[in-house]
């Protein structure tokens, strides 16, 4: 083990936040009293005291090296006193206190490759994992479906085209949905499709059999003598590929080249704004991981997209769209297949049966 | 030092297009720092290869913390071994993600002479993550961030490290001070950050009011989300501007799309009716200039939202429907404390506080915390007539 240096600090918690406010906010903090979009892009909040704020918000692809850090850095002292944040879905924001600073701070992050927009109702930044980057239990890469998605939709983050409302899109590469992809207006997971191919000859060394059996939500893992190892066997039947066994035992590896994908969820939102918090509900079951552009994904994204905003009233997010003209008819509408898959078969399913005769018969 | 880049002909397709690429991030780094190279060079063979060439982490750390660090393997060490080990440390944020550039550049400095030079601003918990480093480099980066004042997240069974809105300092929709009250719960449970000690783990998110901004209802076992409950402040004045100015058509968009129809409208006077309205901001959200919550503001305290794993996704749900937040967070303290107490004792492991409150029954988590049942908690009484009535019941 490492010497440990002579100095040593512990439990000190993140530095107090006040020390990294510009003067502006510290002066109105609590006291803002409205705020306007001047341009996509640009917001500008305005004080009871008459004091003007704008946060200039530029796209980000999140993985970032220091390098890029260190420029943004560099553009806060020239345009911003130094001062800067970074948002909830991973852009950056430059809180400019002098209006006249604002056209050529924006022109000079065009030119460096940070675009900005992302306000209003638009498709901002979309939220998302790790994946091939850097996690183990990836179905799939998340900055490379990110990118070629985001390529596509640009209009909508720049406002070139409108939307009805703010359109939010997430990405989780596996079903721990370290992205929290189940409340988005569009949502992309990675999906495993194969039950886990057992290392019989390391399962017993490297895991407990015992934990390894009861991670199993639907009881698909039992022990079993394989080739002379201790170790367990699945029930594939039983296997919804969850994982949840690999996370416990790295014995189990669900990773596959072939079967693993992509499918595509429809409708959730946080926000309590008309209608209360909704989850995500399955569009598309299974598209093929086809890197580096990935294809199949981003058109169905786009297509659900161009449906959506031609379709939804103003004001009305994806989940209050769909509600309001009906599941028939969103699959109508996008040429989307409804399977068997798309019908629940887990805990409570019934409850998303369909109980009264509501139904929309004209075309 | 300049580097020979690994060849990349599939990841180069992804420097093209108007979206900023994380491509050219890694080139970025893999031309000064061999880690980021090596880790770009196995990128490239995942989409080649079309899976991850990462293996479980270890139980990797800095002393005396249990968590902080997430343990990172590749599976190719011989063909790319700079970056065989490439571990992740997760550094709690300022509350609110504001920054200088003059602490963002000592950031910089440390991890360029530690780490990749790769960064995630921020991870979806809100810390900043510093994206691969060495099992000999965290020990001396520990103590040069601890040096610049910054500490370890959380990660493990642990309180994860909370995160929120920008709050206060610029939204005036903001019905508490978010981050100053991140900040004060992050400073309180600084040991159940940094020592994992419950059945699993634990996440904070703060909003300052009901548009979530944080997506705190869906992210976060705890969600405190700013809300208010006298009337709908309206100015006179900017209302009638909106009317001139006509790019709000109040009828439509905002009298026909109030959930509760609670607003009445001539076309001069606007009127709400506050007793029904439910605060679900749209009318605000329309007409900021116009319109504000109200000045009795406070929280909502709900539980136990989380991803599927393993029982199904949870959305949080009311706890407390409302809490004053400017008096001192004493309160919220003690029932943090008082659900890890019951949760801690009988909570399985890897069980969130979610599916934990699913398995027991609200009615008897309310009971073993010590808070009344209130109407609010729910959307509707039990359909089921299965009641567990208490044995003892027949006695009273
Ligand atoms: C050993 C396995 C795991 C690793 C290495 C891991 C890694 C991570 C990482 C890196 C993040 C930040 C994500 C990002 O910003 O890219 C994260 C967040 C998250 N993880 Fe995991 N994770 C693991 C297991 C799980 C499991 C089992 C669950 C669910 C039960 C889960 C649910 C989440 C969620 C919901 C978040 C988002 C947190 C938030 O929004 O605050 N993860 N995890
Ligand atoms: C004063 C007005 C507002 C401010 C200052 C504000 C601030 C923000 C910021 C800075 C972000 C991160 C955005 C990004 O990176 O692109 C965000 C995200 C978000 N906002 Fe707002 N917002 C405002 C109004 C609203 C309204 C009107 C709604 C809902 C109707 C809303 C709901 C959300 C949601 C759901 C997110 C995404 C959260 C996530 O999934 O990460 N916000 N907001
Ligand atoms: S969603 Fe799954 S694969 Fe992606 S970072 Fe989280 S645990 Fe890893
Ligand atoms: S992937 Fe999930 S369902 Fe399949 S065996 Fe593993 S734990 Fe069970
Ligand atoms: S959650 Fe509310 S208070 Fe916080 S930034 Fe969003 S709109 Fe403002
Ligand atoms: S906050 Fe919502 S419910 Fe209340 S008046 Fe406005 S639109 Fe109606």
């Amino acid at each position: 083990m490492a010497a440990t240096p002579a100095k040593r600090t512990t439990d000190i918690g993140p530095p107090h936040f006040e020390q990294f406010l510009p003067p502006v906010i510290k002066k109105n903090y609590g006291k803002w009293k409205y705020h306007e979009i001047p341009r996509q892009g640009v917001l500008m909040h305005v004080a009871e005291s008459g004091d003007k704020l704008w946060s200039v918000r530029a796209a980000t692809p999140r993985l970032m090296s220091i390098e890029t850090i260190r420029l943004f850095a560099d553009l806060a002292d020239e345009f911003c006193d130094g001062h800067l944040r970074f948002t909830s879905r991973n852009n950056v924001e430059f809180l400019v206190v002098d209006e006249a600073k604002i056209e050529p701070l924006i022109a000079r992050l065009k030119k460096e490759g940070y675009p900005v927009g992302g306000m209003g109702a638009s498709i901002t930044n979309i939220v998302h994992t790790q994946g091939w980057v850097h996690c183990h239990s990836a179905a799939s890469d998340a900055s490379g479906v990110v990118k070629s998605v985001m390529d596509e939709l640009f209009p909508y983050f720049d406002g070139s085209q409108k939307l009805p409302a703010k359109l939010r899109i997430a990405f989780a590469c596996c079903l721990n949905m370290c992205g929290a992809v189940h409340c988005s207006d569009i949502a992309i997971l990675g999906v495993h499709r194969r039950a886990p191919a057992i290392k019989h000859e390391l399962l017993n060394s490297q895991c407990e059999i015992p934990s390894t059996v009861s991670a199993c939500p639907t009881g698909a893992i039992r022990p079993a003598k394989v080739d002379g190892h201790d170790s367990v066997e699945v029930i594939e039947e039983r296997c919804m590929f969850c994982a949840n066994c690999y996370t416990v035992c790295p014995a189990m590896t669900l990773n596959d080249p072939v079967n693993d994908g992509l499918s595509i969820w429809v409708g959730g939102k946080v926000s309590n704004a008309r209608h209360e918090p909704m989850f995500s509900k399955l569009a598309i079951p299974f598209l093929p991981n086809n890197p580096p552009r990935w294809p199949e994904a981003v058109a169905a994204v786009k297509n659900i997209v161009e449906v959506y905003a031609g379709h939804a009233r103003k004001y009305e997010r994806m989940g209050e769209w769909i509600e309001r003209i009906g599941w028939p008819q969103f699959f109508k509408l996008t040429g989307i297949e409804f399977t068997k898959y798309h019908i629940d078969d887990f805990k409570h399913a019934g409850e998303t049966f369909r109980r009264s005769l509501h139904f929309r018969h004209s075309e | 030092m300049a580097e020979k880049l690994r060849e990349t002909p599939l990841l180069d397709e992804l420097q093209k297009g108007p979206w900023p690429s994380f491509v050219t991030e890694m080139k970025k780094s893999a031309a000064k720092n061999p880690m980021a190279n090596d880790q770009m060079g196995i990128l490239e063979r995942s989409y080649k290869d079309r899976i991850g060439h990462w293996k479980h982490g270890g139980l990797v750390g800095v002393m005396g913390y249990g968590g902080g660090v997430i343990g990172r393997y590749s599976d190719l060490p011989k063909e790319y071994p700079e970056c065989s080990e490439f571990h992740t440390i997760r550094v709690n944020q300022p509350a609110g993600w504001f920054y200088t550039s003059e602490v963002l550049r000592k950031l910089c400095d440390v991890w360029e002479k530690h780490g990749s030079g790769l960064t995630n601003m921020h991870g979806s918990t809100g810390d900043i993550i510093l994206l691969g480093a060495k099992t000999a480099a965290l020990e001396p980066t520990f103590s040069d961030l601890t040096e610049i004042g910054f500490d370890l997240g959380g990660s493990g069974s642990d309180v994860r490290t909370p995160s929120c809105c920008c709050g206060q300092a610029r939204c005036e929709w903001a019905c508490y001070d978010t981050m100053g009250f991140t900040h004060d719960l992050t400073m309180h449970f600084q040991d159940e950050l940094h020592r994992p000690a419950f059945p699993y783990k634990f996440k904070f998110k703060m909003a300052g009011c009901p548009n979530d901004c944080v997506a705190s209802v869906a992210r976060s076992d705890m969600s405190i989300i700013g809300t208010w409950r006298d009337n709908i402040q309206i100015d006179q004045k900017e209302l009638n501007a909106y009317v001139k100015g006509g790019r709000v058509d109040i009828q439509e968009d905002v009298v026909d799309r109030c959930p509760t129809g609670c607003i009445k409208w001539d076309g001069k006077a606007f009127a709400i009716d506050n007793s029904n309205c439910f605060k679900c901001m749209h009318c605000i959200n329309v007409m900021p200039k116009a319109l504000a919550p109200g000045k009795d503001r406070g929280a909502t305290i709900l539980l136990g939202s989380k991803a599927p794993i393993i029982g199904g996704a949870l959305l949080s749900s009311v706890l407390v429907p409302f809490i004053k937040m400017d008096e001192g967070y004493d309160d919220i303290h003690e029932l943090a404390e008082a659900i890890w107490d019951l949760w801690g004792e009988h909570g399985m492991n890897r069980e969130r506080v979610g599916e934990f409150i699913q398995r027991i029954g609200l009615g008897n988590f309310l009971e073993q915390i010590g808070l009344d049942p209130e109407p609010e908690m729910i959307m509707h009484p039990r359909t089921n007539p299965y009641i567990f009535f208490e044995l003892d019941e027949e006695e009273e």
